[in-house]
């Protein structure tokens, strides 16, 4: 189980990306650019920020982590599996009849999913609900979102955005993984939502934005101001690339949610060996 | 000799009731976009403004950040009108249907009888969209009683309900004490020509139509199916063998509602003559509410030619 502060990040997120490459070359589908994007930023807050007790998913002290675009499962499988969540072996089931690790979230499946999703765009709204109920109950806990830069076409997340501020929630933390890419094309072509962090601004959020995603000390300092701001809701914007880790996956829209082939699945390996392995 | 109550809307009932409720020990939580006055929800925010939860004029991130509230174990109502209750479908399949939320829709202004504001405030398609959300239970009150009587059930039982109530003043079925049971019919008249089924305010326009068929002879039962999920199959099969025709009765489109739910239980179980009162394949229009009503044919008159059309299929 990793979740100490002593947990080597460096170690840990190859491993987490071997997980990831491996489940959806196992399962043949699944959604690899965006959880490579997405995995720095998760590995950082489960093993050093977010208050959870893995052996105890449903801890009522616990801090919330919402996965809002719901797709990148292989990213959030492989920290909760990584946490101690349930046995790593179980993430071969990804995607399998029979098994609890659907394509798409499901709340409570495993115990550690807090929300369902796979719909885009409903995250924060569901974030925002659940802070307002901590705060009702004079819980200090935090709610943390996970959104993609594709997810921000959606208006429902400008819905939540008014409302959040509106309703002086703080304790909400709208992380967007800004990658740059969606599902057919780059975020710029498909639909133009920059600036992000003006938008945020405007609507009433603290925003940082231009945070390294894959920078581990900047992850950290970053999620440690967000926890620390009071009176408003967070948006912290987090600079990515697509399909981190794997050089011809890199930046490249063909690895959103294809498969590797047999040969880019044993290169893909190669680049992410390390001196724990191949797997 | 007790004089009659008063006629009342079902959406009245909503914000007294949880008042009641919460005050008797409940956790509830009540969210709204911008329609409290008109749903009556306002009530409860009066009375436990912490409790209250405004998201403006955006349904979806209401629904979503509902099934949010929920996840702490309060009981979340969340209010609007019935056409801006399907606004919110995708949110209330994936957050609410698929996990089980502990989450109440409670829409007002449900049907035609919405009147005046025409078409597009008219919900004709609402019991049909909720029905297909599994693991919702879908109501309907026949009065302001019921509908009390409903929200307090909505509130001993976990799980998501989608309650449909309505706008205009109506004359009141049921005496104070009325008892709710989710899934079972209400026999309100029994008889052995034919069964009428009806749902909301076509329960009251059903017995008026029973009087008039008895004075020509024909006795009809007629069966308040408030709960439309899950369907009382048991009573339909019952009414099915026992009265040989069955006439359903609804505010509603005729092809997706309690009507084609009913035909479709007694397919596979006891197949008899039925006919169909509801809205045929159109979309309303401005009108009073009782006028437009009668455009649609959703009043005694219609339940009636209905239970001889059926009754002349079943010889």
């Amino acid at each position: 189980m990793v979740t100490t502060a002593s947990t080597d990040l460096k170690v840990l997120t190859r491993r987490l990306r071997r997980h990831i490459v491996n489940m959806v070359y196992t399962a043949k589908s699944g959604h690899i650019g965006g959880s490579m994007s997405a995995i720095d930023i998760m590995a950082v807050l489960y093993t050093r920020i977010l208050k959870h007790q893995p052996n105890d998913p449903a801890w009522v002290g616990r801090d919330r982590f919402i996965m809002s675009k719901g797709h990148c499962t292989p990213a959030q499988y492989a920290i909760l599996a990584e946490c101690g969540y349930f046995p790593v072996e179980e993430l071969a089931s990804f995607r399998r009849k029979g098994g609890r690790l659907q394509g798409h979230s499901v709340l409570g499946k495993p115990g550690g999913v807090e929300n369902s999703a796979g719909a885009l765009g409903m995250g924060l709204s569901f974030g925002l609900g659940i802070r307002l109920g901590m705060r009702l109950r004079g819980m200090d806990n935090r709610v943390v979102v996970l959104m993609g830069d594709g997810e921000q076409d959606e208006g429902q997340v400008w819905e939540a955005a008014m409302a959040a501020a509106h309703h002086e929630v703080d304790g909400l933390i709208a992380i967007i993984d800004r990658n740059g890419i969606q599902n057919d094309d780059f975020t710029a072509n498909t639909m133009r939502t920059e600036p992000l962090d003006e938008k945020y601004r405007a609507f009433g959020w603290e925003v940082r934005a231009g945070i390294d995603g894959h920078d581990h000390a900047a992850i950290e300092e970053t999620l440690r101001w967000a926890y620390s701001v009071r009176g408003k809701p967070v948006c912290v914007i987090f600079d990515t690339v697509k399909g981190k880790g794997v050089s011809f996956m890199e930046n490249n829209p063909g690895f959103h949610g294809a498969p590797p082939s047999d040969e880019q699945y044993a290169l893909a390996m190669t680049e992410l060996a390390d001196a724990e392995g191949t797997r | 000799m007790t004089t009659a109550p008063a006629p009342a809307a079902t959406r009245e009932a909503l914000g007294p009731a949880l008042v009641r409720l919460q005050r008797a020990g409940a956790d509830i939580i009540v969210v709204d976009a911008d329609l409290g006055k008109s749903t009556s929800a306002r009530a409860f925010k009066d009375a436990y403004p912490e409790r209250f939860f405004t998201f403006g004029v955006a349904e979806q991130n209401m629904v979503s950040a509902a099934a949010g509230l929920a996840t702490l174990g309060s009981t979340v109502f969340a209010t609007t009108f019935a056409v801006f209750a399907e606004h919110a479908f995708d949110q209330l399949r994936m957050s609410v249907a698929q996990p089980r939320a502990n989450v109440k829709i409670v829409a007002s202004h449900g049907g035609v009888s919405t009147g005046e504001d025409g078409a597009s405030a008219q919900s004709i398609e609402d019991l049909a969209l909720f029905s297909s959300l599994l693991n919702f239970s879908v109501v309907v009150p026949a009065d302001i009683v019921e509908a009390e009587a409903i929200i307090d059930a909505a509130v001993a039982n976990d799980g998501p309900w989608y309650i449909r109530t309505g706008r205009p003043k109506l004359p009141v079925v049921y005496t104070e004490g009325h008892r709710f049971r989710l899934g079972k019919a209400d026999m309100l008249r029994d008889g052995s020509d034919l069964t009428i089924v009806a749902c909301g305010l076509l329960v009251e326009r059903s017995l008026r139509a029973a009087e008039a068929l008895a004075k020509d002879g024909i006795q009809a039962r007629v069966l308040n199916m408030a709960t439309i999920r899950p369907l009382d199959v048991e009573a339909l099969e019952a009414a099915a063998r026992e009265t040989g025709a069955i006439v359903v009765a609804e505010e509603h489109l005729v092809h997706s509602g309690l009507g084609a739910m009913c035909a479709q239980a007694l397919a596979t179980r006891h197949p008899v003559p039925m006919e169909f009162v509801g809205v045929q394949n159109r979309y309303g229009e401005s009108g009073t509410w009782d006028e437009v009503l009668d455009i649609m044919g959703l009043n005694a008159a219609g339940v009636t030619e209905a239970a001889k059309r059926v009754l002349a299929r079943k010889r």
